[in-house]
């Protein structure tokens, strides 16, 4: 029989009180998450109705990856355009036009509001169902946003999961639906595990193209793979789906807690569940053993970033023998991150948001050995002499599930290797 | 409302953080939503710097908009000067606090805040962000500088360097040694590695070297005009370009001219046999302003290149970037779109570009080389080891990292001879450039990365061309027996040679009628 995670005999972090400050947040909108959703999705199009920022912003976050044309863009608004908002409706027609008559291929197009677009109050749920006429049947338009007023960084994927559940058709069947854009290769190791367990039929949601048939209805059960899920889980539900509320398949335990949760929903015979996860939950857990070394009794400190941050520490604490000094996140979301919290033992400083100065002057303060947080703050911190994890690696990498959990353990032992390796400074 | 895939530019609050983060003592108070914060990135990742931007920002969200987002500001603004205690503060907005109207100069100057305090109106809905980096350096000179006495010695200012500019660090070192091989000493250089209180004291120099009309321009008139100093007009870049700044630095103070060129290897690199095969080569030179003219002068007047075609990103450098396309008997490309770029090297088929890292990765898409020569950057823009783009050093760096991408002249004709071979054969590519056999040209369309093909794709090939001739099988044959390098240019040669004599299919024949007809 399969060993189950336990639950720290202390007590674990659900009820601990939450630290709030309001200040600078150095944190990425939700248009970044175009970056990821734009390969997911390859039949989408995602037209981002914003300025100038917008489109360096997504270049920017984009890095290297230039592609030719990329299956994302920006509609730049421009003076005209901020004088009346009658033109602006007309402008985007032609804009959409334009990108449709040159790439016949798209099937979907996603009108993604940004903070210009909100500010002056540009209408694009109107503008979806004006185009979604226009253009029926070939593609079909629909909008969310992404903009900095609206949404953190990953929740930019979770508006843009949620504009498209209300459009899915009903379905009564029961079937298991897996929710969060995940690189195939581990979505398929997923789907793999589950299947040989009997489980089925799996959907997922984003689904490679639009033509996939996937129907939602009261006979879905459905397990979120990311944590930055809420209004995506709302959606869900309104539609009557039931969520599986289980810790996020982040390493061993993670992932074993993730599977029993659905086996379970499924009447899954125990022996067929260990006989499935053994040879795999081995694995991990051996390979987790090898980063396991170099982190084992070092401390580390979250910066919010992409809402992994309380998965990934109860991970690092559990699994990886670090001490946690301070987790936090964007948002809390305790109907989705429960779980997790409930094994995470008390002892860090939980917090939502931030005063970025003054979480840095704790930062400098606690000294931890490994600091995770984003790209405009990891060569500053580095340059003080503080190893630094960037968060955004762990958002582009495959590191869900048994496979690659020591990948993921290896993302955070690497930065204290090197600083080891490394023989730089006079004798 | 402009579709827009790729910009060269960022909005002008970036050019802003620009002139703040090369500067020390001085802070950026910046009304501007949560997400905005990006920017930092671009500082500590692209230019690997060891410190935060000095920007706060006051990232106001939804909730806030009802409220007071004015308050936020003032208190954003309070804090910073508290915790960073700066000579002096820039204020200012992004475009979607523009949008709200808060007036940060306004607010931040009832504030009674005890250093001075400059506001910005960096219109983000017209302008980008070379116009950003011009209008804050404006900004700050005009309210920072005073007439004052010169220095005893002869002295100048070199402005134009900001944070995140393409090898300014290098070009600071270069002028600066040009200068005082002439005996004449730098005062202040800014924005770069100035103060507040450098800023202070510019009018005592006797005059400046305006080092990027990009960043300067504006900055270099108004000193000009109100502490009456002269400011050069050439920038260093190139042997011909040096030696005519020294010229005018002369003519400028009085100064003997004068080059030490000891250490400047350009001229008899490129007179040096081995550079015969770069005579004519067809190079595409895009940019900005500033660096695109220097690199055509360079590359016709240095190098020995063929310059087929020209263009520059930002605006405001249209009309010279014109007139030397003029000269040069071509019509400049003016455009901030990168797909028309694209269109424009395809059609021309050079045989190297000299552009952005936009350019290389349209280089990359169309097997094309390219060397970089001009923002914007990339991290591999700065580089560990001293590489300046100006000055003696420049010339010489200008040399290498221009023929590194071109496959080198003997090496050249052994890939002719020995196309067949199986490990040397014509898609191994060039040795030096790590050694894999890469795919011929037609097939590299995605090799800046897992990009799909989509339909329609301008890199498919198509056995019917688009001139509407068709290619007989033996033809394309040969056609694969050239080497890749020069294949593209062959096939469009032949097809136009084709049209214009009405000729429907093209034969091995046709095919030596074209290479003799276009022999030079």
């Amino acid at each position: 029989m399969t060993e189950l995670p336990r639950l720290p005999a202390s007590g674990g972090c659900r009820d601990t009180p939450i630290l709030k400050q309001r200040g600078q947040r150095e944190v990425f909108c939700g248009l970044t998450g175009i970056i990821w959703l734009h390969r997911k999705m390859q039949d989408a199009f995602f037209l981002v109705i914003g300025s100038r920022t917008c489109a360096h912003l997504l270049q920017s976050a984009a890095g290297v990856m230039i592609f030719a044309e990329p299956r994302f863009g920006t509609a730049i608004l421009e003076e005209t355009d901020l004088a009346g908002l009658a033109d602006a409706q007309d402008e985007l027609d032609k804009v959409v036009d334009e990108l449709l008559a040159r790439r016949p291929d798209i099937k979907q197009l996603f009108l993604v509001g940004s903070c210009p677009s909100e500010v002056i109050k540009l209408d694009l749920s109107k503008a979806a169902e004006r185009m979604t006429q226009r253009h029926a049947p070939s593609v079909r338009v629909l909008n969310f946003s992404g903009s900095g007023i609206e949404t953190t960084f990953t929740q930019g994927e979770d508006a843009c999961l949620a504009s498209m559940v209300p459009v899915l058709p009903k379905t009564d069947e029961r079937q298991l639906l897996l929710v969060g854009a995940l690189p195939d290769v581990v979505e398929e190791q997923a789907i793999g595990l589950l299947e040989a367990m009997g489980i089925g039929p799996i959907k997922v949601l984003p689904a490679p193209r639009a033509s996939d048939d996937l129907g939602v209805g009261t006979g879905t059960v459905y397990a979120l793979t990311q944590p930055f899920l809420g209004d995506t889980h709302d959606a869900l539900t309104r539609r009557g789906a039931r969520h599986l509320p289980a810790p996020f398949p982040f390493g061993d335990e993670g992932t074993t807690g993730w599977l029993a949760a659905i086996a379970t929903e499924f009447n899954v015979d125990p022996a067929l569940f260990e006989k499935v996860t053994a040879a795999p939950r081995a694995r991990a857990r051996k390979a987790i053993s090898q980063a396991a070394e170099t982190l084992n009794g070092k401390s580390v400190f979250f910066f919010p970033d992409s809402q992994l941050e309380i998965p990934l520490a109860r991970f690092l604490t559990r699994e990886c023998g670090m001490d946690a000094i301070e987790v936090s996140a964007p948002f809390i979301h305790k109907g989705i991150i429960g779980p997790d919290l409930d094994m995470l033992a008390e002892g860090p400083t939980i917090s939502e948001g931030q005063d970025v100065d003054l979480q840095l002057d704790r930062a400098r303060a606690a000294r931890p050995d490994l600091t995770v947080c984003g790209l405009g703050l990891a060569n500053p911190l580095e340059a003080d002499g503080l190893a630094t994890k960037w968060a955004i690696e762990l958002v582009f990498t495959p590191v869900h599930f048994y496979e690659q959990a020591g990948d993921l353990a290896g993302l955070f032992s690497r930065p204290l290797r090197r600083a080891d390796l490394l023989k730089l400074e006079a004798p | 409302m402009k579709l827009t895939v790729w910009t060269y530019e960022g909005p002008p609050h970036v050019g802003a953080m620009r002139v703040a983060t090369g500067m020390t003592g001085l802070h950026y108070v910046l009304h501007a939503p949560q997400g905005d914060t990006y920017a930092d990135l671009l500082f500590t990742m692209i230019e690997r710097r060891n410190h935060r931007p000095p920007v706060t920002y006051t990232t106001f969200q939804a909730r806030d908009l009802g409220a007071d987002t004015a308050n936020l500001f003032k208190t954003a603004a309070q804090d910073a000067y508290d915790r960073f205690k700066p000579e002096a503060i820039i204020v200012g907005a992004s475009c979607t606090a523009e949008l709200i109207q808060d007036d940060p100069g306004g607010m931040a100057e009832t504030m009674g805040l005890p250093v001075p305090v400059i506001p910005l109106e960096l219109p983000s809905y017209q302008r980008k962000e070379n116009f950003g980096a011009d209008e804050t350096f404006f900004q700050i000179v005009k309210a920072l500088a005073r007439p004052m006495e010169r220095t005893k010695q002869i002295t100048a200012n070199l402005i134009g360097p900001t944070a995140l500019g393409f090898r300014h660090r290098d070009d600071i070192q270069e002028v600066t040694a040009l200068l005082s091989d002439m005996g004449i000493s730098v005062n202040v250089v800014a924005p770069m590695t100035s103060s507040p209180s450098d800023i202070a004291r510019m009018g005592a120099a006797h005059f400046n070297v305006l080092m990027y009309p990009e960043t300067a321009e504006t900055a270099a008139r108004w000193m000009e005009r109100e502490l009456d100093q002269p400011y050069t007009r050439v920038v260093p870049i190139g042997v011909g370009a040096t030696r005519d700044f020294i010229a005018e630095v002369a003519k400028i103070t009085g100064v003997v001219p004068y080059m030490d060129e000891s250490r400047l290897r350009l001229p008899w690199y490129s007179k040096s046999v081995d550079s015969t095969y770069l005579t004519g080569k067809r190079v595409f030179v895009f940019g900005d302003g500033t660096h695109v003219l220097a690199a055509a002068r360079v590359a016709r007047d240095e190098m020995g290149f063929e310059v087929v075609g020209m263009g520059c990103y930002n605006r405001e450098m249209a009309r010279p970037v014109r007139a030397m396309a003029k000269d040069f008997g071509l019509t400049a490309t003016i455009t901030d779109d990168y797909l028309e770029v694209e269109r424009t090297i395809e059609a021309l088929q050079p045989e190297m570009i000299l552009g952005t890292q936009m350019e290389r990765h349209i280089g990359k898409r169309l097997g094309i080389p390219c060397a970089v020569i001009s923002a914007p950057v990339h991290v591999q823009d700065f580089p560990a080891r001293y590489s300046p783009q100006m000055g003696i050093e420049g010339a010489n760096v200008l040399f290498d990292t221009w023929v590194h991408p071109l496959v080198m002249g003997l090496e050249e004709h052994l890939l002719h001879m020995f196309r067949d071979d199986f490990e040397f054969h014509d898609a191994a590519g060039a040795s030096h450039h790590g050694g894999h056999t890469k795919p011929a040209p037609q097939e590299v369309a995605d090799a800046g990365g897992p990009a799909p093909q989509t339909p329609g794709s301008i890199s498919e090939e198509k056995k019917n061309t688009s001139f509407g001739v068709i290619w007989l099988d033996d033809a394309e044959r040969e056609l694969k027996k050239i080497p890749f390098f020069v294949r593209g240019k062959a096939r469009r040669n032949t097809e136009t040679f084709a049209t214009e004599r009405g000729v429907a299919e093209i034969s091995v024949d046709t095919l030596y009628e074209a290479k003799a007809h276009y022999a030079r």
